[in-house]
């Protein structure tokens, strides 16, 4: 045991290095890109003035360093982020690093309900898919699912809307919290709880599709294996064979899409959390865009590529406690 | 050393008249036709033929583990006094692992990748009694004990990919012997390893099959195999019977034109040598949906004649001995005396 510790050490070692390194290319990747894009914060605020005058933006510029040289603002910049400081954001009047982290929370939130609720249900309707293959319930269930795939989440989600909130008044409309009313700490996870289910269940349909689709494959071609018949041999029953022997391999490539997705449930994030006015890190990356508010835009990108890293990461070690041939080793 | 050919007759497994469909929306493909066989207790029978004979088919028909696209229909099948003619899911679940198991070709295949030894060991073993896990877990290190792996306290936690090709061959073994079955089903057990370790196997299974007083059907193509584990053989073609009997009789006096020529392409071919060359059977053996009308082997066959076209030659029990053929045409035994 003390061995394999050991190794594991060793290997989350070398998995943090790897994660520097991109996360440094993700950086200096995405300032320069940045720049790239003709005109600045500047531009924007004389834009909506209307009266700014060319001396006024120039001291503007200069005050927020905007005139140096590319390169020197990406020193400064790289020294700050060192220092764990990821800039200020003039038009909230606030640093990017709290900005980023106030919003953090509701995004993680949706994610993590949306890939749980997605993998166990996409997982269980594969399942059932493979087992009852050819039949009847498997086409249905591969018809209702491709109409979830091909629907675009935006139009899920205003459908949902629509549905349980506007006609039936369910559910609310959007936001996180009832605003305005004060709640014990159960109340209030009740209360998130209900604002939650539309925006996870409109993201998560999308992903239901493609888990089920894959779970059913997975499935199938793990019931053709030999040691299934195995199974079988020893005098097992049907529901042994796939629960005990079948689903744990079928799972596999499940958790390695759930990896290769994360990075794209972070985008979706983006329009759930716009129709659902979610306060997400999705809606703030939005936001920081059209008031090309650099900083904040930059400080986005690096906490949720900082975040995909670390799930990507936790999804690493699940797949080697799940199958024991992939050992962990540099 | 042959295993003595002098065994007691007590029949433990009776297999009359099984046939295996391929069923098909143009018709269905017998793929095995109307087989019939017999194991007593403490008797190997080897089934053997080319790929393509039946053989495997046979014995997954038997365990009833057959794709769903295959049938099986059969006269008679009982094994331990037990009707298994056409069992019902729960009858054969009774019967799988605990009377009848099986030993398949390929054991890093046939182990589930992702489960320990001891946790399949442990599920074969209480599946079939009523014990605790730590009672289960003695039993899963006496029956490594018995397949001879050692250090067996170690393995028990390792994976299959962690093990060698024999030793999860031996582990394969451990997991069928864990029901106290009677009658076990080898198919192929050591195809899939090299030469030295399945040398090894064979000789844990004749042992094994030795000391347990077990039943065995043990299916392969490889003649010296046979000699070494068998005490009966029947020879399968194209679906079919086409000899049986006590190895001894079959391999020295064969009297099917096919077993001869089994015999005769064997490489250092004891019985009959033709210089250094290999003799093989001219033509191949027929689909099973394109078979002759008459004998399946025929259209390969030097002795031939115009009956054999016709009528499929039935297996019949020679008068006065132990040996059963299908042929209206076979060779004189004086040939080989």
């Amino acid at each position: 045991m003390t061995a394999l510790n050991r190794h594991l050490l060793h290997y989350l070692g070398w998995r943090l290095l790897q994660s520097l390194v991109v996360i440094t290319i993700v950086v200096i990747g995405s300032f320069m890109l940045l720049h790239l894009v003709p005109g600045d914060m500047v531009d924007v605020l004389g834009g909506q003035r209307g009266d700014m005058d060319a001396e006024l933006m120039a001291t503007l510029r200069a005050r927020y360093g905007l005139d140096q040289p590319m390169l020197v603002q990406l020193f400064h910049y790289v020294t700050g982020v060192l220092q764990g400081d990821l800039g200020y954001s003039f038009r909230n009047s606030n640093t990017v690093l709290s900005l980023v982290l106030q919003r953090l929370p509701a995004t993680i939130l949706l994610v993590v309900c949306s890939v749980a609720v997605a993998v166990f249900i996409g997982t269980l309707a594969g399942v059932f898919a493979a087992r009852h293959v050819h039949r009847p319930i498997d086409v249905i269930i591969s018809m209702v699912v491709l109409i979830f795939y091909a629907t675009p989440v935006f139009m899920t989600g205003l459908g949902l809307v629509i549905i349980f909130s506007v006609k039936l008044k369910l559910l609310p409309v959007g936001g996180l919290i009832t605003p305005g009313v004060d709640m014990t700490t159960l109340q209030l996870i009740g209360d998130v709880a209900r604002h939650m289910i539309l925006p996870v269940l409109s993201l998560s349909l999308f992903y239901i599709a493609i888990y089920a689709r894959l779970a059913r494959a997975s499935m199938l071609q793990v019931l053709n294996q030999d040691y299934i018949r195995t199974a079988y041999a020893k005098g097992l029953g049907t529901s042994h064979v796939i629960i005990g022997h079948a689903l744990r391999n079928a799972l596999l490539p499940v958790v390695t899409m759930v990896g290769l997705q994360i990075a794209e449930l972070f985008g979706g994030a983006v329009l759930t959390e716009t129709i659902f006015s979610l306060p997400g890190v999705g809606r703030l990356a939005y936001d920081s865009v059209f008031e090309r508010d650099y900083p904040l835009i930059l400080g986005v990108l690096l906490v949720c590529s900082f975040v995909i890293i670390l799930v990507n990461l936790i999804i690493d070690l699940i797949y080697t406690l799940l199958d024991p041939r992939v050992e962990v080793s540099r | 050393m042959m295993p003595n050919a002098s065994v007691p007759r007590e029949s433990l497994l009776d297999v009359e008249g099984l046939s295996i469909l391929i069923k098909d929306k143009r018709g269905d493909v017998r793929a095995v036709e109307d087989v019939s066989f017999s194991v007593a207790a403490g008797e190997t029978l080897a089934l053997v033929g080319e790929s393509g004979a039946g053989k495997s088919l046979t014995a997954l028909a038997l365990m009833r583990l057959l794709p769903k696209t295959l049938a099986v229909e059969a006269k008679r099948i009982t094994l331990a006094g037990k009707d298994l003619t056409s069992p019902s899911e729960l009858d054969i679940r009774k019967v799988r692992g605990s009377i009848m198991a099986m030993i398949f070709q390929d054991p890093l295949s046939a182990l589930n990748p992702v489960l320990t030894v001891e946790r399949q060991l442990v599920e074969a073993i209480r599946l079939h009694e009523t014990i605790s896990r730590s009672d289960a877990r003695a039993r899963a290190l006496e029956l490594l004990d018995m397949v001879r792996i050692p250090a067996a306290a170690a393995r028990l936690g390792e994976y299959p990919h962690r093990l060698s090709g024999g030793m999860r061959q031996r582990v394969m073994i451990a997991m069928a012997l864990a029901g106290r079955p009677r009658l076990i089903l080898a198919d192929e057990p050591t195809t899939a390893l090299d030469v030295t370790i399945s040398g090894q196997i064979l000789e844990l299974l004749k042992e094994l099959q030795r000391d347990l007083g077990l039943g065995m059907l043990f299916i392969t193509h490889d003649l010296h195999v046979v000699r070494s584990v068998a005490h009966r053989v029947a020879v399968m073609y194209s679906g079919r019977v086409v000899e049986s009997g006590t190895v001894a009789d079959v391999f020295e006096r064969p009297r099917h034109p096919y077993t001869e020529g089994l015999i005769q392409a064997r490489p250092h071919g004891s019985f009959v040598t033709d210089g250094h060359r290999l003799r093989e059977i001219a033509g191949t053996v027929p689909v099973p949906s394109a078979r002759p009308p008459g004998c399946a082997f025929e259209p390969r066959c030097g002795r031939a004649e115009a009956d054999c076209r016709q009528i499929v030659p039935p297996l019949v029990l020679e008068p006065g001995t132990a040996r059963s053929l299908a042929c209206f045409h076979p060779l004189q035994q004086e040939q080989y005396a």
